[in-house]
């Protein structure tokens, strides 16, 4: 137990110089004088807003992404001692003193210096030569494009980082093979997992190398499936364990298929779905005070949240009983999210299209909090329009009649059209004019979230319908804004042909108090004293989680085209540039743009690569195998991985919709790098015949990554923006009529 | 009989493969292997009975066709009216008949057949299916349902012959063609002039020959291989003539022969040359005929369609000039554009339409409230605008003045002829692109403000400066903002009429949204000239014809707080629609798949996708399998996978599709799915028949299943047939009515 102290405790470090080195390189490139430039540069306004709303602990819902990326650039804001007190309104807007522009740019900067040793690291681990792995380093250290987006407060990097080490440890992993169920293997594997996630948490594009990486893991996985040398379950000899049979291993030989199975599904299926939903979990409790887009959730949601609806709701009695005073909120957030109402006018005898109406108060759906929303659930069998006591629960399946608070009129639909969907039944306060038309006000109530028959009527919780019981009529927001004579309020229809349930037939119960008094007059008084508070109601964080993940996705942003939003068959040749900011005085700018002979080469290099697979493949077919097994083996994962990951980063925005930009494609363009020394090691070995054309071909990628470093140097100063340029210099550089370069005129 | 449950499937077929199969053998080694170890196992079929199998086969094949043309002409002609999409396809067909051009977002070849099919009947075309609900009268339609419904019956013996094929088990085959033939919605489907039942064909068509000659595979280049072959590129082509959806079985085959050829490649038996040719037949027979198929398809169909109809406006100028009672054939207009001209002006991008305005505003709250501008794809006389100068208010059509042309650069006023309004643009936003600005017509009688004025510009002059009609490709600059008149191809909500929006883009990106030409040129004061210059080629008609269709496919997005039916929705039977009739004194038609069909094909993809990867993980892990056992996992894995994957290439796509999306679209997927259900639930019998191989047990599990599933889906559809001939009385959530009992979904509104 003690024999720790019987020997010397040796540390023996291993220190690769080269990655050392190139770590210090990438620092430098990527935090050299990162705090300037101070103002706010391009998408950093977007990003920005969501970061105050972390550090005021404000909630808000962003559709563009899940928030562990805008929660990692909020640490940074966070370790900075940000208060949140700026105004992200406009580009180029100068930052005033209380922002820590270093620390918040600086996780994307140290992300991207980071993936520059990475880079090499994976080439190592994908067996290729210390000098291909050198290469694919110093690539990813000169492409400004990488350059430009890692020194700013962006996700990209974030992501390109996660992608990196997804890919590196699941190679790690892989490679260690040798030593199952080992700590490394352990540590390696599940890094992945955790990887993978982290990248679909900062942006759903991770999704795609998350994808690439389970492909590779699956078929791996398959192969292992396959291993006859391997027992099925546990230590158990060959043939006599049946697959399906579950048992512990014995010691020893405890490395069985169904372990290895499980062990990886475990590591990249369940712990990313655990580290997903980590991320939600950090996400609400920080954000725990409501604020301006409360009003997408449900009332369920926002009640959830401090202040806000909270503060209305706390205390509000849970059951709705008969005599219950109450708000209802339609649950469909389409057009705007609004309560059912009415006020003393009624609906025009004729209108414009010659129909009639029935002329009784109108009933529409109203965007803004006022007296007229609110309702007397009333028993149709009593007068009383106050709860008695104790309580009369109102539950699923009930015959209601609502009354309105102000006006004492009922909620009444019958066989007359509705002012803008004839197909529709209108829906009134009942007027009785005495000429035979009858009120039809009684209304089931119908729980459609319900889980027993005889649930109770909840406020907040229940999602309910109102069934019109003479006419099966459901209550239903049409979405239509009503004409003048409505007060272009929302128009509400009774929908004979309602199919399955639809959110705009849906209303919830949001403000609530038993009813006191059963004079009009007191109830009138009741009904503008504001609620009393108390409790609070919480929802679970599944159910949170869930409604939020579901907006998040449906929340509809207006694709709305941009000056500098370009198509996808444009970043492969880089026909397109995003000017990111230019200096309030002088020329100086900052501008997304590639290193052109980076971008050129990689692009030949992939389409080399998928030929060159392509002839092999064809001649390995046909038995004709000139590359050994193993580098073949080691030519083909490469592939998988590089050229996959460029194909899986870059081929799914074709189908997108939504509007695009340059920096899109970095994710992809970095892929691309990693293969481009892979392709140039290949021909080194295997295509270049003789020694002379070795060293000869040498001396070109010599020359070549020359021009690339020129071409860097070049455009530094478009990339840093820290230097000003003359209108030549800049005319100088606007080598393709598709870039946006700013020429001040004077 | 315990042979026929085991030994018989794969025996004797793949056993006279061997004899003629020659060096090509050697490929498909691991069925070669479990067919002699079945066929040396004890249960080997008594030989004499193959012939009478053989002639069971075909009892059996004559039963099934009968039954299926039985179940789909009875009461084809019930309901004597419109019913659903008839309206449409009626209508197209009728257009071929009356040979006036029309636009559709399918190509023609469905709505060609159907058209042929009235004409042979004796359909004259003069009805004029406006609506669903209108009575056919004395018109003669039952020849266009006829030919649907024979299209429609004969899927059911295809499915038979396919899965017989692909099992070579003639029970499998029968409950494939028992629960196709028992499907409520297959059978609504096939009643009516529709496209899908054409389209299914094809598709079952394809599959089926495709099957046919994979299994001619041991006779390379025999007449029969290359009937099969070419038929399949017949069938191909015809899928895809009836719908954009026959890409899916173009996947399929496509994938079949890839593999295919990857096989033939990786037989070192077979010389390169041998490899060469079978390449060479495969691009004929798969690529070459189809492509010239559908090209004659569209020739044939842009011969026929030589009259001006409802569709030209869809269409180029260019393309216009070929149709006989178009204002531009054989037209003769003034040659340049001058002030005073009455012009239309057509975008260049295909399907966006004339510059349009009418009297109505802009509602409140959408930028200002002036005259609405949109692109509309009619003709019309709100298309006409009359060219101006700047700020001359004199008639430029007065006698006394000269002539004046209209030069590149020029400013000009365009008012629009009917309200007398001009073209006007400020910054306000655009009502659906927020980043562009409105356009509006403005002013009273021609007078406004100076956001009237744009400066018109040629793009790549070539005729001088002066601007050529139909020929000069021109845009429009407004001389304030500086922005280039534009349409940006989005509908406008109802309040715009569902026209498409036009803008004025600050970004001067030169696309063809923003580039013009114009078409109709009305000037008295110049001579017309004859235009020659118009005739496109047929590879411009082809070429325009399909992105006018893409484009109008892509138009078809679902509107905002419509119901509309989701992929997820369609294997669970969730909701049907209605064909016919709503109310409870109507005839009431409900497409709605029988509900015991659909829910076993949907327990059945379940099922063969958890036994189909326990085969693959036993055979990867080298488990030895018995013989029998083996044979039937190779038929679930090979068979099963071709069924399998027909049906999620039928099906998954529709995920990813934006525009809308209807129940019936699920249709060729499910006759995938159900052939897979007739395969599995055959082969699973067989295994647990196998499982029990001792005892008399055995051949009683596998007969006694099959028929109980059988006469299930029978008695099923017995349940179920009002929903296909049609019912009257109460709806189905009143208890009165018979159907009260069977709403089984509370989605279902029959």
């Amino acid at each position: 137990m003690l024999g720790f102290l019987q020997r010397p405790i040796v540390v023996t470090a291993d220190v690769n110089l080269n990655v050392v080195a190139l770590t210090a390189a990438g620092l430098l490139s990527r935090l050299w004088r990162l705090a300037y430039p101070r103002a706010v540069v391009f998408d950093e306004v977007y990003y920005g807003q969501y970061l105050s709303f972390y550090m005021k602990r404000v909630f808000f819902l962003d559709g563009s992404g899940p928030p562990f990326g805008h929660m990692l650039l909020a640490l940074g804001g966070y370790l900075g001692g940000f208060d949140g007190n700026f105004l992200w309104n406009r580009i180029g807007a100068e930052y005033s003193s209380n922002v820590p522009v270093w620390s918040l740019r600086l996780l994307p900067a140290l992300a991207g210096a980071l993936s520059v040793p990475m880079a090499y690291q994976i080439l190592w681990e994908l067996r290729f030569s210390h000098c291909a792995a050198m290469g694919a380093a110093l690539l990813m250290l000169i492409e400004n494009a990488l350059v430009t987006q890692a020194r700013l407060m962006l996700l990209e990097s974030l992501l390109i980082f996660f992608n990196l080490l997804a890919v590196l440890s699941y190679l790690k992993f892989s490679n260690a093979q040798h030593r199952p169920f080992s700590p490394g293997w352990w540590l390696w594997l599940t890094l992945t997992g955790v990887a993978c996630s982290c990248a679909v948490g900062i942006k759903y594009m991770g999704v795609f190398t998350y994808l690439l990486v389970l492909a590779v893991a699956a078929v791996h996985t398959w192969q292992l499936v396959g291993d006859r040398a391997l027992s099925h379950v546990g230590g158990l000899p060959r043939g006599a364990g049946r697959a399906g049979v579950g048992g512990q291993g014995q010691e020893g030989t405890g490395v069985c298929v169904l372990g290895h199975v499980v062990a990886r599904a475990v590591a990249l299926l369940v712990i990313p779905a655990a580290t997903y939903l980590l991320f939600f979990y950090v996400h609400l409790t920080l954000l725990c005070r409501s604020g301006p887009h409360d009003q997408i959730m449900s009332s369920a949601f926002q009640a959830s949240l401090e202040g806000g609806l909270a503060r209305i709701t706390q205390g509000q009695p849970l059951e709705v009983a008969f005599g219950s005073q109450v708000t209802l909120k339609s649950a469909s957030g389409k057009p705007v999210p609004c309560w059912l109402h009415s006020h003393p006018s009624t609906y025009p005898l004729s209108y414009e299209d010659g129909r009639g109406s029935s002329h009784q108060q109108q009933v529409t759906c109203y965007p803004f909090k006022d007296v007229n929303n609110w309702w007397i659930v009333k028993d149709p069998g009593r007068h009383q329009l106050e709860v008695s006591s104790p309580p009369r629960p109102v539950r699923h399946g009930d015959v209601v009649q609502l009354v309105h608070g102000m006006t004492s009129r009922r909620l009444n639909t019958h066989d007359v059209a509705a002012p803008l969907n004839p197909h529709a039944q209108e829906v009134s306060c009942y007027i009785d004019y005495n000429i035979s038309m009858p009120a039809q006000s009684l209304w089931r109530l119908d729980i459609v979230n319900r889980e027993s028959d005889a649930e109770i009527w909840k406020t907040i919780l229940s999602e309910v319908r109102l069934v019109h019981v003479n006419t099966s009529a459901v209550l239903k927001l049409s979405g239509a804004h009503l004409p003048d004579w409505g007060f272009r309020q929302l128009e509400v229809v009774g929908e004979k042909l309602s199919r399955g349930s639809h959110e705009s037939t849906v209303w919830t119960v949001e403000e609530h108090r038993y009813g006191r008094s059963q004079e009009q007059k007191e109830r009138e008084l009741e009904l503008h004293s504001p609620t009393h508070a108390d409790i609070s109601r919480n929802l679970s964080f599944m159910a949170r989680f869930s409604e939020l993940q579901w907006r998040m996705l449906t929340v509809r942003s207006d694709d709305s085209e941009h000056k500098y939003s370009s198509t996808p068959l444009d970043w492969v040749t880089l026909d397109t540039s995003i000017a990111y900011w230019l200096h309030p005085r002088t020329s100086a700018q900052i501008h997304l743009l590639g290193n052109v002979v980076i971008w050129a080469s990689a692009g030949l290099a992939t389409a080399l690569y998928a030929l060159l697979f392509c002839w092999y493949l064809l001649r390995r077919r046909r038995r004709v195998c000139e590359l050994p097994e193993d580098s073949w083996l080691r030519w083909v994962l490469a592939g998988a991985l590089c050229a996959g990951g460029w194909a899986a980063n870059y081929l799914p925005f074709f189908l997108m919709e939504k509007t695009l930009f340059l920096y899109h494609y970095l994710p992809a363009l970095t892929f691309q790098i990693l293969l481009l020394p892979v392709v140039l090691q290949h021909i080194s070995e295997h295509l270049c015949r003789s020694q002379l054309h070795r060293s000869l071909f040498g001396a070109l990628v010599v020359a070549w990554y020359s021009a690339a470093c020129y071409v860097f140097n070049v455009l530094r100063p478009l990339t840093y923006g820290d230097t000003s340029l003359s209108p030549s210099d800049l005319q100088a550089l606007h080598w393709k009529e598709s870039w946006d370069i700013l020429i001040r005129k004077h | 009989m315990p042979s026929a449950v085991c030994g018989g499937l794969a025996g004797s077929e793949l056993r006279h493969r061997r004899g003629r199969g020659g060096p090509q053998a050697a490929r498909a080694a691991v069925p070669e292997e479990a067919a002699e170890a079945a066929a040396q196992s004890p249960k080997r079929p008594a030989p004499g009975s193959r012939p009478s199998e053989g002639a069971c086969r075909w009892v059996l094949l004559a039963l099934v066709t009968l039954l299926a043309f039985a179940t789909r002409f009875h009461r084809l002609d019930q309901p004597p009216h419109v019913c659903w999409d008839e309206t449409h396809f009626g209508k197209m067909g009728s257009y071929y008949i009356n040979r006036t051009f029309f636009f559709d977002v399918h190509p023609p070849l469905g709505k060609m057949l159907i058209g042929l099919a009235g004409y042979l009947s004796g359909y004259d075309g003069t009805f004029m299916f406006q609506k669903p609900g209108d009575r056919y009268e004395h018109h003669n339609y039952m020849g266009m349902r006829g030919f649907c419904a024979f299209l429609g019956s004969l899927l059911i013996p295809f499915a038979y012959l396919t899965v017989l094929e692909l099992s070579k088990s003639l029970p499998a085959a029968l409950l494939s063609a028992a629960l196709l033939t028992f499907d409520t919605g297959c059978l609504t489907l096939s009643q009516y002039i529709l496209l899908d039942p054409i389209l299914m064909f094809f598709i079952m068509a394809a599959m089926l020959s495709m099957v046919k000659y994979n299994s001619c595979a041991d006779r390379p280049f025999s007449a029969p291989w290359w009937f099969w072959l070419s038929l399949t590129g017949i069938n191909l082509a015809g899928a895809i003539g009836v719908k954009f959806v026959g890409l899916f079985i173009i996947l399929h085959v496509g994938w079949n022969t890839v593999s295919d050829l990857w096989h033939l490649f990786g037989d070192l038996s077979l010389s390169l040359v041998t490899v060469g040719k079978h390449l060479t037949a495969r691009i004929l027979c798969l690529i070459v005929l189809p492509l010239a198929l559908y090209t004659a398809i569209y020739a044939v169909h842009f011969a026929v369609l030589n009259h001006s109809g409802p569709g030209d406006g869809f269409f180029s100028s260019a393309f216009q000039a070929r149709l006989s009672g178009n204002t531009l054939h054989n037209a003769s207009v003034p040659e340049y554009l001058a002030f005073g001209s009455v012009i239309t002006v057509k975008n260049l991008r295909m399907a966006i339409g004339y510059l349009h305005s009418h009297r109505h505003l802009y509602p409140e709250g959408i930028g200002a409230r002036q005259q609405q501008v949109t692109t509309y794809l009619h003709k019309d006389y709100n298309n006409l605008w009359i060219i101006k100068k700047q700020n001359t208010d004199s008639d430029p059509l007065d006698p006394s003045f000269p002539v004046e042309f209209v030069q590149h650069g020029d400013i000009i006023r365009l008012e629009h002829k009917e309200t007398s309004r001009n073209l006007h643009s400020h910054y306000h936003e655009a009502p659906l692109t927020r980043k562009h600005y409105q356009v509006t017509g403005y002013g009273i009688n021609g007078t406004g403000d100076s956001n009237d004025f744009w400066r018109i510009e040629v793009i790549n002059r070539k005729f001088g400066n002066r601007i050529k009609v139909l020929r000069s490709r021109i845009r429009f600059i407004h001389l304030v903002t500086g922005c280039v008149l534009g349409s940006s191809g989005k509908a406008l909500p109802k309040w715009g009429w569902e026209q498409l929006e036009v803008t004025c883009s600050p970004y001067l990106k030169e696309t063809l949204n923003s580039i013009w030409n114009v078409e109709d040129h009305i000037n008295p004061k110049l001579p017309n000239i004859s235009l020659d210059v118009l005739q496109p080629s047929f590879p411009e008609i082809l070429l325009e014809s399909h992105m006018v269709m893409i484009r109008g496919n892509n138009g078809l997005k679902p509107k905002d707080n419509e119901f509309t039916s989701k992929p997820w929705h369609w294997p669970i039977n969730y909701q049907g629609l209605r064909f016919s009739g709503v109310n409870d004194t109507d005839f009431r038609v409900y497409l709605l798949g029988n509900p015991v069909v659909w829910w076993l094909n949907l327990l059945s993809i379940a099922l063969y996708l958890l036994s189909g990867s326990i085969i693959a993980v036993a055979v990867q892990r080298g488990v030895h399998l018995p013989a029998e056992v083996e044979g039937l996992s190779q038929v679930l894995l090979r068979g099963g996978g071709q069924l399998f994957l027909g049906w999620a290439l039928h099906y998954f796509p529709f995920f990813l599709m934006g525009r809308v999306l209807y129940f019936h679209h699920y249709f060729p997927a499910m006759l995938f799915s159900s052939m897979l259900t007739g395969i599995l639930w055959d082969s699973l019998l067989r295994l647990c028949a196998c499982g029990l191989a001792a005892s008399s047990l055995a051949s009683g599990v596998h007969m006694g299943g099959v028929l109980s599933l059988l006469l299930g889906t029978a008695y099923s559809f017995y349940l179920f047939h009002p929903l296909a001939y049609g019912m009257v009385g109460p709806l189905a959530q009143d208890p009165r009515s018979p159907m009260a009992g069977l709403r089984w979904l509370e989605s279902w509104d029959f």
